[in-house]
């Protein structure tokens, strides 16, 4: 049991980082972790040694979120408003700018940023990621390309990114 | 799996990004870029995104951890912040959840089996409970002993089961189908938990030996001494559990 406990403690600093790609407050996105670690740990008893628990624990985290969201009748709600205030580091003048991207990211329909989320920064599997999501890997390819190909558009035209319009075209390419 | 000649799809720019496509198709991906800079520009996009959507998130990981995240054997002090915090609601919620308790009680048989069934499905509500376990948390023992003792018309004691690997977290008042009813919740290193069930007029007076009850899994030694009945409920095995109620048969009987 010691060794089942280290495995889920050292998961939840990536869980946080997923909740935060759902729920941008972050009272909000620890209390979700929060939820998750207590019902997994409710139901040791379901998971099986020496398969994935990483994709265990993420996909308990997601059916919370979805339920969550499902009862209070709103889904996109206020993240991007919230969005705001995530920590990114300083970024060159001449690269492209992470605080940007991120509020780009925010702006993602939900499905788009949680398929985004496991791909590109928690760097799951294909496989793994249509698993913690339920949904075919087609369906999950197909979230990634839409969420890629907006949050393109966004930073090749800022204007389409309201309250960051000012910052003007440098914004879009790396070169 | 792809043939070389296959043409190149949208999606597979992205799977070529992410890592995700055989060394074969990878070479032909490649390739076909050199010959796309449109696709090119793309995948230099994507590229690019990501790796600062990975710049953005990244911090997440080593931020600090909030006390209050952790599994239920995170440090009673971590708990005991969080539980005086909510402690006004805790006093509403515990009230209700031990109405609802009591209602779940009624079909009892003999006495001692009605004990054990309340211990039981107690044990069974409000261990699991991670941010709401108790009502009064062992910060504040002595103020939870008298309360409890108060309500219940009786001298409590909160054993003390240190010795025995078992600290306090702390306890709720519960309504029993013929009055108030006590639990007392305890936590080993582990996150196992141990509840002391105790209710007035157990329904016969005097003093009773151990007795042994096993219902949906969880453990039980139920006795009575005087006015009050005790039962000590845990998920472990019967001699696991017998130890602990030595401990605190003796300390309660003095």
């Amino acid at each position: 049991m010691p060794e089942v406990r280290q495995l889920i403690v050292d998961q939840i600093p990536h869980l946080r980082r997923y909740a935060r790609a759902l729920v941008a407050n972050r009272e909000q996105a620890d209390d979700l972790v929060q939820d998750c670690l207590e019902r997994a740990w409710s139901r040791m008893h379901l998971w099986r040694a020496g398969t994935n628990i990483r994709a265990w624990l993420f996909t308990i985290l997601h059916n919370l979120h979805v339920n969550a969201a499902r009862r209070r009748h709103s889904q996109a709600g206020p993240f991007y408003a919230a969005a705001a205030d995530l920590p990114v580091p300083p970024t060159q003048e001449d690269e492209l700018n992470v605080r940007d991207l991120w509020q780009a990211f925010a702006r993602l329909p939900e499905p788009q940023r949680a398929a985004i989320l496991l791909i590109s920064v928690e760097e799951m599997s294909y496989g793994e990621a249509a698993a913690v999501l339920d949904i075919p890997v087609g369906t999950l390819m197909s979230r990634i390309h839409r969420g890629r190909e907006r949050l393109r558009d966004l930073m090749a035209d800022p204007g389409d990114n309201p309250g960051h319009g000012s910052r003007g075209n440098r914004l879009g390419r790396k070169r | 799996m792809t043939k070389p000649s296959e043409p190149v799809s949208e999606l597979e720019l992205h799977a070529f990004v992410d890592g995700q496509l055989d060394e074969a198709r990878q070479r032909d991906v490649t390739a076909h870029l050199a010959g796309n800079p449109d696709a090119a520009a793309r995948v230099a996009d994507y590229r690019a995104h990501k790796e600062a959507l990975k710049a953005a998130f990244a911090p997440v990981l080593t931020e600090p951890l909030p006390r209050r995240l952790g599994l239920p054997t995170a440090s009673r002090r971590a708990l005991h912040t969080r539980w005086a915090a909510a402690a006004a609601v805790l006093l509403v919620t515990g009230g209700a959840l031990g109405w609802q308790a009591a209602g779940m009680l009624r079909p009892a048989a003999a006495p001692g089996a009605a004990v054990v069934h309340q211990a039981v499905v107690a044990h069974a509500v409000f261990t699991p409970q991670k941010r709401h376990p108790v009502e009064v948390g062992a910060d504040q023992e002595a103020h939870l002993v008298t309360w409890l003792s108060n309500v219940l018309g009786a001298p409590l004691k909160a054993p003390r089961l240190a010795d025995a690997g078992y600290l306090l977290v702390g306890g709720r008042l519960l309504s029993a189908p013929d009055g108030p009813a006590a639990q007392f919740m305890y936590e080993d290193k582990g996150g196992r938990r141990l509840t002391l069930y105790v209710v007035t007029d157990p329904g016969q007076r005097g003093k009773t030996a151990f007795r042994y009850a096993e219902e949906k899994g969880v453990a039980v030694f139920y006795w009575i001494d005087g006015p009050l009945g005790y039962a000590l409920a845990g998920k472990m095995t019967r001699d696991e559990l017998l130890k602990l109620a030595d401990v605190v048969y003796a300390q309660l009987g003095r």
